[in-house]
């Protein structure tokens, strides 16, 4: 898997089984979930049923007590590598550094090109925001340069936690004119969220 | 290859702003050097017979300073998640943070050892030994200072518990290049010390990274 620079094809995300604990208590116990190509399932529970976990498990971060996770034909590795965006609670942005370095590394990091990252910023409106500290930004404005990050380097697959929440109603539309293009793609899309999901087929109960 | 350079680039400039930054490094290693005399006496013939040695053991705390937000940062903030969703092996991204915090403050620590050796009476003709040493050590104390650092990942009063990790660490390379320092002053073989410290530093430089992301996962999952 050493600098595999193909992004990896995920057509499917198959879930079996899985249990997870976490700190001495099982969060879940038998989940199981098919998403094909296309689809987007919106994760639901109330606080602390282990949404974010599930996330980090599919991402290969937490370990699994039980179960199973496939990615269709794709190496869980190689899927794991370049195949999939986890978009967590925290946007691993750094206050001091302005916008532009930011996403200009992300972008890199990530392996998405520079005609990805100018439609990103324009798609997200965030031209105006480049030139500013992290720090100066508002949590929407900060949730907006994470959500750039999915669009600059394409992957099949992405991990949503709460993608909306800070986004006021202008960019929530936004945002689902964009996940609907990437599910038109052949993306996946699993959100752990509170409102609707727009465009979502599937729901995934966590209890 | 594109991959690396943008991240070197990111530890850099991050390791540049980390808690001051080299300046404060710098300035940390000044003043604390600058204390010997203080306590040891203006003498010279005394001060100028522990001028090295002083040097090159504040070099290794002023190496402490910054590296307990190494990996800190990127943990709380979530960014590590990210780095380790990549198709560069988490080995090989731990490293170039260590590399980042080795150019970023110990390539300025460097530089600044032989002018406090000088400074403190040590002969100029130790200069050219003391920076070598100096650039040797920084590397192994920055990639031993970062299985430090990633090992005390979660931990309440994270960088106390790096420095009692890394201190007892610390020990080898200081002896071997103060060794050498010693040894040269006295017109003894010094080539054996230098050797050891930059075997040292060569072996933290392989085997660190693997410490580091097992801590790193560790600290994750």
């Amino acid at each position: 898997m050493i600098f595999g620079e193909k992004p990896s094809a995920i057509s499917r995300l198959t879930l079996t089984n899985l249990s997870v604990r976490r700190g001495g208590r099982r969060l879940f116990d038998g989940l199981s979930l098919e998403l094909s190509a296309g689809e987007a399932c919106a994760l639901r529970g109330a606080n602390g049923a282990g949404k974010s976990s599930l996330l980090r498990a599919i991402a290969g971060l937490t370990p699994l007590e039980a179960g199973e996770v496939a990615f269709g034909e794709a190496d869980p590795a190689l899927a794991r590598a370049g195949g999939l965006h986890l978009q967590g609670h925290f946007d691993g942005l750094k206050p001091a550094r302005t916008a532009r370095e930011e996403l200009t590394f992300w972008r890199r990091w990530e392996g998405g090109d520079e005609a990805g990252l100018a439609r990103a910023v324009e798609e997200l409106d965030l031209g105006p925001l480049l030139d500013l500290e992290i720090r100066r930004l508002s949590a929407g404005q900060r949730r907006r340069l994470a959500l750039a990050r999915l669009l600059a380097a394409p992957r099949p697959l992405w991990l949503l936690d709460e993608p909306l929440a800070p986004l006021d109603a202008r960019f929530r539309a936004r945002f689902a004119e964009l996940m609907a293009a990437h599910l038109a793609s052949g993306g996946l899309v699993l959100a752990a969220v509170h409102d609707p999901l727009p465009g979502a087929v599937k729901t995934l109960e966590l209890a | 290859m594109s991959r690396l350079l943008a991240l070197l680039g990111r530890e850099t400039a991050l390791a540049w702003g980390r808690g001051g930054g080299p300046l404060v490094t710098v300035g940390f290693y000044a003043g604390a050097a600058s204390l010997a005399p203080l306590a040891i006496g203006p003498e010279p013939g005394r001060l100028s017979a522990v001028a090295a040695g002083v040097a090159w053991v504040t070099l290794a705390l002023a190496a402490l300073l910054s590296l307990e937000r190494l990996f800190e940062r990127d943990y709380e903030d979530g960014a590590l998640d990210l780095l380790t969703l990549s198709p560069v092996p988490l080995e090989i991204t731990c490293a170039v943070k260590c590399l980042g915090q080795w150019l970023a403050t110990g390539a300025p620590l460097a530089l600044a050892a032989p002018v406090a050796a000088v400074a403190l009476g040590a002969s100029p003709a130790l200069a050219p030994l003391i920076l070598v040493c100096a650039l040797l050590g920084g590397l192994a104390f920055a990639f031993v200072g970062g299985a430090g650092a990633a090992l005390s990942l979660g931990a309440r009063r994270g960088g106390l518990l790096t420095a009692v990790i890394v201190l007892p660490l610390f020990a080898p390379p200081v002896i071997f290049g103060g060794g050498a320092l010693d040894a040269y002053a006295a017109g003894l073989p010094w080539r054996a010390g230098l050797s050891l410290l930059a075997a040292y530093a060569a072996a933290a430089v392989a085997l660190s990274p693997l410490a580091m992301a097992a801590a790193c996962r560790n600290a994750l999952s």
